[in-house]
């Protein structure tokens, strides 16, 4: 593992240049320690994992042999982006009510997954959610599609979370931001190339063990300093506002459109991401992956609750003290996204604020490195392994093909996250949910429930979806005023999900029922012997075949 | 997997109520979370005043409850459909097809 020792060789260096030129931040030394180790032991994870990493179902799944709870902890992990323990409990303090009704609309996805598409995805799926769209369908133009929709989300939720990153760790550790989006980038590199599945699920499960314990310890000392009554809580956060609008649904969800379509595209979205898909391929059976996201949606759900008694807790501890106050600009020291962050020093001093910001950046890699490998897929076993080579290709060929897409990738986000460093990236995120809501979803949902889709189908109406998706984003406020600079949204909704699904759902039925061709006639034929096999699991990839 | 061996599992007629129970089941519950979040969402689009009533003297508003309770719901309509999945319909899913494959 000479990789490790070189990399751990470059971060000294690289944090101690930036402490030799530029005395304008402090360096956190109780973060970067503890980060550190969570690097060390993260690599030896890899170090491990490449070991037992051989083939290529070990590659893209771990070699089905994560349980049902593990796989619950790594989903959850997955979910629980930076941005959104950082966020949520942001905008909880600073909106308080409002950062619930942002909260629950992540979580209900869940339980609609476990109900309609889990076991069906893992009964019929092997590594990546175009195999089971492109089951009884045409190989070429639907893995074509799928691959580009995934690619798309993947490219977008990586720009995010890498700007993200390199502007946390600046606050958080002092690091210059070029140097630490490199830093992500290597690191993640690492992780995937070397250790696959195996080692994304384990970083991602013990990021996730440190992200609920840091919060929760959180979350109970407020609890404790309010004597554990959510009444008294509320009620001192009330009076340091000097208002009860936080107590309210405020602006957040004003009309009834921008509501149901914000809930469609965080309803279907998540059930469109495809390294939250990949992951149902790591288990073993349907029960496993029944089980996965039971688990998942408990852990999200008491983490969702861990941020609402967060936010709340910010405004208690934080308000009117003026170690965290930005005297120049108002408001809390970094804005408001940094309000978990300062309440962890109320809390427990610089050792927690150094735990929960290295939990923080741990919690960055830990999600990069799963989108990094499920943009991998997209491109080794979907574009290179059934496109390109039409199926006729080594296992260890398509292994090196998606090992080279890593690198590839941490290349381009690495780029990407230097150049969109002071662009306003705040649709990125949204836009990735609205593609995944309107082009993976629908294609996906339909493949495994509608016996009359056909390849015309699908791909008019996905491309359709994509389409609209991005449309009505560019013309929306995020990006036509506020990244554009024109004066009036086209679109004036905050999401597009509710027409772009629409348009995605109507054009594949529309295009499938209308397409009267032989090869259609054998697609819808082909859908009985595939609805046997999503609900039995009769011939579907077995537990670790070796 | 031979053909046989769907053609057998099709006749099952455990195969046709697993198929039947099961995706009731699904769209059963699938619908309750959804008329549970829309109801949620839809009451702060239209009367957000609804949710901003204070719980007796104190400063809890009747939304907080309602939001935690939303969060709790999801997590426990997951349990009862795991429980069930993971007993019946998978004991149903093990006869279907050692039946299919006892007949070889």
């Amino acid at each position: 593992m000479r990789g490790a020792l070189l990399l751990l060789a470059l971060c000294s260096t690289l944090f101690a240049a930036d402490a030799q030129f530029s005395g304008r931040r402090d360096l956190n030394i109780s973060a970067i320690a503890m980060f550190l180790v969570f690097v060390v032991a993260t690599l030896g994870i890899t170090y491990w994992a490449a070991r037992r990493t051989k083939t290529a179902k070990d590659f893209y799944t771990a070699g089905g042999g994560i349980t049902g709870f593990q796989n619950g902890l790594a989903i959850a992990g997955d979910y629980m982006s930076a941005a959104s323990f950082l966020g949520i409990s942001g905008l909880v303090y600073l909106k308080g009510f409002d950062g619930l009704i942002y909260s629950i609309g992540f979580l209900v996805g869940w339980p609609i997954i476990l109900f309609l598409v889990a076991e069906q995805l893992r009964n019929l799926g092997k590594y990546t959610f175009s195999d089971v769209a492109s089951y009884r369908l045409k190989q070429t133009p639907i893995r074509t599609l799928a691959a580009s929709g995934s690619l798309a989300t993947v490219a977008l939720y990586l720009i995010a979370q890498m700007v993200g990153a390199g502007q946390l760790i600046q606050i958080l550790f002092g690091l210059d931001y070029a140097y630490a989006v490199i830093m992500v980038g290597i690191l993640m590199i690492l992780y995937v190339t070397f250790g696959g599945m195996l080692a994304t699920t384990w970083v991602q499960i013990i990021k996730a063990v440190l992200l609920l314990s840091g919060a929760t310890f959180m979350a109970v000392m407020i609890m404790y300093k309010v004597g554990f009554s959510f009444e008294s809580l509320f009620a001192k956060a009330v009076e340091l506002k000097n208002s009860d609008a936080i107590m309210a649904p405020g602006g957040l969800v004003s009309d009834p459109i921008s509501a149901i379509s914000l809930g469609i595209a965080l309803m279907f979205g998540t059930a469109g991401l495809p390294h939250i898909l990949m992951r149902f391929f790591t288990v073993s059976d349907a029960k496993e992956a029944r089980k996965s996201v039971f688990f998942a949606t408990g852990f999200i759900g008491y983490f969702y609750i861990l941020t609402f008694i967060i936010g709340f807790g910010a405004i208690v501890l934080l308000s009117g003290n003026p170690e965290y106050l930005d005297t120049v600009k108002g408001g809390i020291i970094g804005g408001g996204n940094m309000a978990a962050i300062h309440t962890s020093h109320a809390i427990g001093g610089n050792i927690f604020l150094g735990f929960i910001s290295a939990v923080a950046f741990a919690t960055i890699l830990a999600v990069v490195s799963g989108l990094t490998l499920a943009g991998a897929s997209a491109v080794s076993h979907d574009l290179y392994a059934n496109v390109f080579a039409r199926g006729r290709v080594d296992e260890m060929m398509e292994m090196k093909v998606s090992k080279y897409a890593t690198i590839a990738l941490g290349v381009v986000a690495i780029i990407l996250g230097i150049i969109f460093e002071k662009q306003n990236i705040a649709f990125m995120v949204g836009l990735a949910f609205a593609i995944a809501a309107s082009a993976n979803f629908p294609i996906l949902f339909l493949s495994m429930f509608w016996s009359k889709l056909t390849t015309r189908g699908a791909v008019i109406g996905g491309s359709l979806g994509l389409f609209t998706a991005i449309v009505l984003v560019v013309l929306s406020k995020a990006v036509w005023v506020d990244v554009l600079g024109n004066k009036q949204a086209i679109y004036a909704y905050g999401n597009p999900a509710l027409f772009s699904v629409l348009m995605a759902f109507g054009a594949i039925w529309f295009f499938s029922i209308t397409d009267k061709s032989e090869d259609a006639q054998k697609e819808i034929e082909a859908y009985e012997h595939q609805f046997i096999r999503s609900q039995t699991g009769i011939g579907a990839e077995g537990a670790s075949s070796h | 997997m031979s053909q046989n061996v769907y053609d057998r599992v099709k006749m099952n007629p455990k195969y046709k109520e697993l198929v039947a129970k099961r995706s009731r089941f699904g769209w059963q519950l699938s619908f309750i979370m959804l008329a549970v979040y829309y109801s949620f969402i839809l009451v702060i689009a239209f009367s957000p005043s609804t949710f901003a009533q204070k719980i007796g003297d104190g400063v809890t508003t009747l939304g907080i409850p309602i939001g935690l309770a939303v969060i709790v719901i999801a997590f426990i309509l997951t349990g009862i459909y795991t429980k069930r999945a993971n007993g019946e319909f998978d004991d149903l899913t093990h006869q279907i097809k050692e039946e299919a494959r006892s007949q070889e």
